[in-house]
């Protein structure tokens, strides 16, 4: 919370006090009217001059006018500021989240990192936008008030004044107490839309196995969790309201008993007890109002907490390319491991062990060490969850590896910046993604291709026929999640995706098992033909599909089981054997 | 005014909404008169207050060594008890009301949810998750929070305005006069602005969602974008959104927070008038200085929940906004109901023809055109083709999950639009190539299809589908809780354990729409006995890409555009060396 406060604020400190000051004002000219009224009651009516009284209402119509103009430019900065503020903190986040190194989306999970970007700005942005409305005018009000009814009355505004500690114990307690339960809250709410977003993407299976029932169930448990915990929260802050509402009305109770003495002793008069008891009403109105800002705030802090969490992980790839800066480039091979320049080797990896969970639990690869030169391809083959697509995931830095060095000419890949190794790439990822947007951006991906080269691309994918099949076009809207294409439309447009760009390394992660053998063949062919120095890793099912590589890799629970090529694989690896005869 | 009215806003939505608002509180009217009874109570005794304090103050009028202490105190004592006990209430009608919007949002949320269990799947394959979640949490929050405060505020004011209104003409009904001129002006401004402020609430709403569905896409996709070093370009296209949202939220906010300092205005304007008339009316010996007193307490008390009333209508422009978008959602038509009389499926044989279906995702794109076919009960049919020749689709038209444009399908002889869709579903054990897990321990998992599974029939199953080995090696084996759509579960291990349920299920007919697809050959000869068994006595709908896996079909219908090019078994397809032939070729390339 300090943070968005020092941070994100800070550039508006300025507008916030120009604002605060035109609010000032304008507070001001409220709180005069009840003082021109006190006035009015106690000297200019005694007197009985009608025009005095005219002139007088003048001036508190004056007041008035002026009052609304100030406020409403007052509330206008206010807002623009919440806005403002807002867009930083929403785009700092999402710019964070975009650079969030895989681990740790994985520790925060995709649904809570989504919320985050999204409830949690929108109550930062609505506090900000009522703090300043509300924040400044109360406590101008307050302090504004107490400051008049010291010219009117001392003994009397102290009198007032001694029940507001009161009221502002209350307030704080409870507001202290809220906000664990307000965190707690937010969680359950993440479950809540947890649960959502897998429903949306089950609906099928849940409707085939009519499980509706079921999912209608777990939703009822986790709605009434999340309904609970609400309640508890917001009763808790209930309090606040009318408590700070009776202290203040029992502080004009003693108000009225002190003013009676007063006024008996003729230390005081009539007029200033009543001004009092209208500047009474003033305070206590601001009072509530500074009490409900609390509930505000008391749940913007839990969400500026969740916004800073992310907002505050180490950026560890920075960090890497900082000390690499800083050494000499002879340093650097001395921190990651020997390597000479002239490596003719395009991608080396040198006994690479890699584990998701922790380093000592078993590895998901272990020991990996193989070399390619440029426009080779090597083909990776093997049981599910044997560690194929890990392999890639390391190769193009989504994970750090625990043990090992990976070199892409010679130079150890952590000593590149992400954004200059990840461009050498190609990809299709086992359950990569199609955006709603049309088929060409599908491919283009933001990047600055040619029609003619995105053209291309689709043409090599084999993907060209059915994009021009009668009715389609290159700028066809593809729906959500690409749910108005087949399997293999979908796998095509991810393979142009990754070919668009010439990549010098090709990594196809099992992104031809939608495909069937004779677009599967042609697609190979494409890629000989057209792809020559491309080094190509290809992850496949099947034998066929990986036949003709210059080198192929068969891996077995994160272990490198036999490496060669086709023939030398039949020879000596008996698991690649079997895979060959299962699928003969 | 009306006529300005219309311009802004057909009414009648708005009308509408509150209505059905009002429908969700009804259930609890019992408490919502409660509540009533309880602002009417708090308030009423919180009026009190100013004249008591009038008389206070007359008693301390006579000034210097004059004032009447007995009666002072007195009075004090009242402001005391009457303060104390509207407090009191004014909490347990806080309470009170949490209470009711809870209920009622807990029940919204519910039917919300509910209505999108029975959407028909296409809606979920057209609209943003993000944008389906952002109405569920966000909008209902917000008609929740104006259900808790609002309500509330509005019985206030109408008490507290009533009743104030009721005592000032009761100390003086000259000077009421004042109001005449300041209250409808104060309405006018209200209602002007609001009806300004209306549509801006609205597209606050739908920039939020449509916000939420570009953050859940693009981190959906984040890895992806990682690869083609898109981060720079989706946060330029990011800060486009956001940029819209921040923007429509400022200008709704900035809008509604006008009202109050507008209304504001009008009440200083009162005051400065029944000051200026109280003073003039005192001089002709009219009125007493303690009556102008409570007077100017009451006309505060009347105007300020006014004011809070008018910051209030901002706040409930935004729930009702937000309202219309979840009964919006609430409304969308659910999959069309089973027809009167619709059967229910029992003892299904799994005899299933199809009689010129023709379908299309479009009206102008027909997918399948024409198609027939016999498949008789416990018949193995295969489906091949090239990608995008409507395998797929194919299933989607069996389950029902989307209706045929043309022709019919009958199970057993009762075309399917004629039977409940449940029971329809409940024929089929389906395996898809999307798999899908929940976030749940592996036993459930692969339990979900059938109530009351025994760890026994799961293990057994899990063995059969070849993915025992690896749910033994999980830190909690049977138990290890699968998290995020199983992340760091490989897509062929996914299908293993989507087997292992379908394993579980009894049903007569069984669809593997690329169920083995990425799973490793060696492992899916492995669990061919156990495929053989699951497919066992059942009619089959096969679709493959290995032709391998298909070669004992009793049929094969290879596919081609939509429509079905060549029909029978392999070794009749092989013979006839068209299309069939050449795809089976292609594999050894």
């Amino acid at each position: 919370m300090k943070t968005v406060l020092s941070k994100y604020l800070r550039p508006y400190y300025g507008r916030m006090l120009l604002g605060f000051v035109i609010k000032f004002i304008g507070t001001i000219m409220d709180l005069c009217l009840p003082w021109i009224l006190a006035y009015m009651i106690d000297t200019v009516i005694p007197q009985g001059r009608r025009n005095d009284i005219f002139v007088w209402g003048f001036v508190m119509i004056v007041c008035s006018v002026l009052a609304l103009t100030f406020n409403v430019v007052a509330n206008r900065m206010a807002s623009r500021v919440a806005r403002d503020t807002t867009e930083t903190i929403r785009h700092d986040l999402f710019v964070k989240i975009m650079w969030l190194s895989n681990a740790k989306t994985d520790e925060f999970t995709k649904p809570s990192l989504i919320s985050r970007l999204t409830t949690d700005t929108y109550n930062i942005q609505q506090m900000l936008g009522r703090v300043q409305r509300l924040g400044v005018r109360a406590p101008i009000l307050v302090i504004g008030g107490i400051l008049v009814t010291l010219t009117l009355d001392p003994v009397l505004t102290l009198v007032m004044v001694s029940v507001m500690p009161v009221t502002a114990f209350v307030t704080y307690y409870f507001s202290r107490k809220s906000i664990p339960m307000y965190n707690a809250l937010q969680r359950a709410v993440d479950q809540f839309v947890r649960l959502l977003r897998e429903d949306i993407a089950g609906i099928r299976v849940i409707k085939a196995l009519s499980k509706t029932d079921c999912e209608e169930q777990k939703y009822d448990d986790l709605n009434k969790k999340v309904v609970t915990l609400e309640r508890k929260a917001d009763v808790t802050m209930a309090v606040v309201n009318p408590a700070t509402n009776l202290f203040l009305n029992l502080g004009l109770v003693f108000v009225v008993i002190v003013g009676a003495y007063r006024v008996d002793q003729g230390t005081s008069e009539v007029g200033k007890i009543l001004a009092f008891l209208t500047y009474f009403t003033i305070i206590l109105n601001a009072m509530i109002n500074i009490s409900k800002m609390f509930v505000i705030i008391s749940r913007a802090v839990a969400s500026a907490d969740r916004i800073m969490e992310v907002i505050d992980v180490p950026d560890q790839v920075d960090q890497d390319e900082i000390k690499l800066d800083k050494i000499n480039p002879n340093q650097v091979q001395s921190v990651y491991g020997e390597q000479s320049a002239e490596d003719e080797a395009y991608i080396r990896f040198e006994h690479v062990t890699f584990s998701y969970r922790s380093a000592e639990a078993e590895p998901n690869l272990a020991d990996i060490s193989f070399s390619l030169k440029k426009g080779e391809t090597l083909g990776i083959i093997g049981a599910t969850g044997s560690g194929k697509s890990t392999l890639a995931a390391l190769l193009m830095r989504f994970y750090e590896t625990d043990r090992g060095n990976i070199y892409i000419e010679g130079e150890d890949i952590r000593s590149m910046e992400a954004g200059r190794l990840r461009e050498r790439f190609g990809v299709v990822f086992q359950n990569d993604t199609i955006f709603e947007d049309s088929i060409a951006g599908n491919v283009r991906m933001g990047r600055t291709l040619s029609d003619a080269e995105v053209r291309k691309a689709i043409e090599y994918a084999r993907a060209k026929e059915f994009v021009e099949e009668a009715g389609r076009g290159y700028d066809d809207h593809i729906n959500i999640r690409g749910a108005n294409l087949s399997g293999g439309q979908k796998q095509r447009i991810l393979i142009a995706r990754a070919l668009a760009a010439k990549p010098d390394i090709l990594i196809l992660d099992d992104s031809s098992s939608a495909l069937d053998y004779r677009t599967d063949a042609a697609l190979r062919r494409e890629l000989a033909a057209h792809f020559a120095d491309t080094t190509k890793l290809i992850i496949a099912q099947r034998v066929s599909s990986i036949l003709h590589a210059d080198h192929i890799m068969v891996l077995e629970d994160g272990k490198m089981i036999g490496y060669g090529t086709h023939e030398e694989l039949l020879e000596h690896c008996e698991v690649y054997r079997e895979i060959r005869d299962s699928q003969m | 005014m009306a006529e300005g009215q219309k311009k802004y806003e057909k009414p009648k939505n708005r009308k509408k909404t509150v209505l059905r608002l009002g429908s969700y509180m009804i259930q609890y009217k019992y408490l919502v008169l409660l509540a009533l009874g309880l602002t009417l109570g708090s308030n009423l005794l919180a009026l009190v207050g100013p004249m008591l304090s009038g008389y206070a103050i007359d008693a301390i009028e006579p000034g210097a060594g004059k004032v009447d202490f007995v009666r002072v105190f007195y009075y004090a004592g009242l402001m005391v008890v009457f303060y104390v006990v509207s407090s009191v209430l004014s909490y347990i009608l806080s309470v009170l009301m949490i209470r009711i919007s809870r209920k009622v949002v807990y029940q919204m949320r519910k039917d919300v949810f509910n209505r999108l269990m029975e959407l028909p799947v296409g809606y979920f394959d057209t609209h943003q998750t993000g944008d389906i979640i952002s109405r569920i949490s966000y909008d209902i929050d917000t008609v929740n929070t104006s259900l808790a405060n609002d309500i509330i505020q509005i019985f206030t004011t109408l008490i507290t305005v009533v009743g104030a209104f009721f005592m000032m003409i009761v100390i003086s009904p000259k000077l009421v006069l004042i109001f005449a001129f300041t209250v409808p002006l104060s309405i006018a401004l209200t209602r002007f602005i609001t009806g300004k402020t209306r549509p801006l609430f609205r597209m606050r709403s739908r920039r939020l969602g449509e916000l939420n569905g570009f953050v859940e896409e693009m981190i959906s996709g984040q890895k992806t974008l990682k690869a083609y070093h898109q981060e720079e370009n989706t946060i330029g296209r990011f800060d486009g959104k956001n940029g819209e949202a921040v923007e429509a939220y400022y200008r709704a906010e900035y809008y509604g927070s006008v009202v109050g300092p507008a209304v504001n205005f009008v009440n200083n304007l009162s005051l400065a008038l029944v000051s200026m008339f109280g003073a003039l009316l005192f001089l002709t010996g009219q009125m007493r200085i303690g009556s102008i007193s409570s007077f100017i307490l009451y006309s505060r008390k009347f105007s300020g929940p006014i004011n809070e009333a008018a910051n209030i209508m901002s706040e409930l422009q935004s729930a009702l906004a937000a309202a219309e978008r979840v009964f919006h959602m609430i409304d969308e038509p659910a999959e069309t109901a089973d027809c009167t009389g619709a059967l229910e499926l029992e003892n299904v044989d799994g005899d299933v023809l199809l009689e010129d279906v023709s379908f299309g995702y479009t009206k102008d794109q027909k997918v399948i055109k024409g198609l027939n076919l016999h498949a008789a009960s416990g018949k193995l049919v295969a489906v091949v083709g090239p990608t995008g020749a409507g395998k797929t689709t194919l299933i989607n038209l069996l389950m029902r999950f989307y209706d045929v444009d043309d022709g019919r399908i009958r199970v057993d002889g009762h075309d399917i639009c004629d039977v409940t869709r449940a029971s329809l579903r409940r024929a089929y054990a389906m395996v898809l190539q999307d798999t899908w897990l929940f976030e749940g321990t592996v036993f459930d998992n692969i339990a979900y299809g059938r109530q009351g599974t025994t760890l026994e029939e799961v293990t057994a199953a899990a063995r059969a589908a070849r993915i025992h080995p690896y749910i033994r090696r999980l830190p909690q084996g049977y138990d290890t809780v699968l998290t995020d759509e199983g992340t760091n579960i490989s897509k062929g291990q996914k299908q293993l354990l989507t087997i292992a349920r379908a394993m579980l299920l009894d049903a007569p007919m069984l669809i593997l729409d690329e169920a083995t697809s990425n799973v490793d050959t060696r492992t899916e000869q492995q669990i061919q006995q156990a495929m053989r068994r699951l497919m066992e006595h059942k009619t089959c709908f096969v679709i493959a890409h290995r032709l391998s896996t298909i070669q004992n079909a009793d049929v094969i219908l290879v596919v081609n555009h939509g429509e079905i090019v060549e029909q029978g078994t392999h070794g009749e397809l092989m013979e006839r060396k068209g299309f069939y032939f050449q795809m089976y070729q292609a594999q050894f390339e």
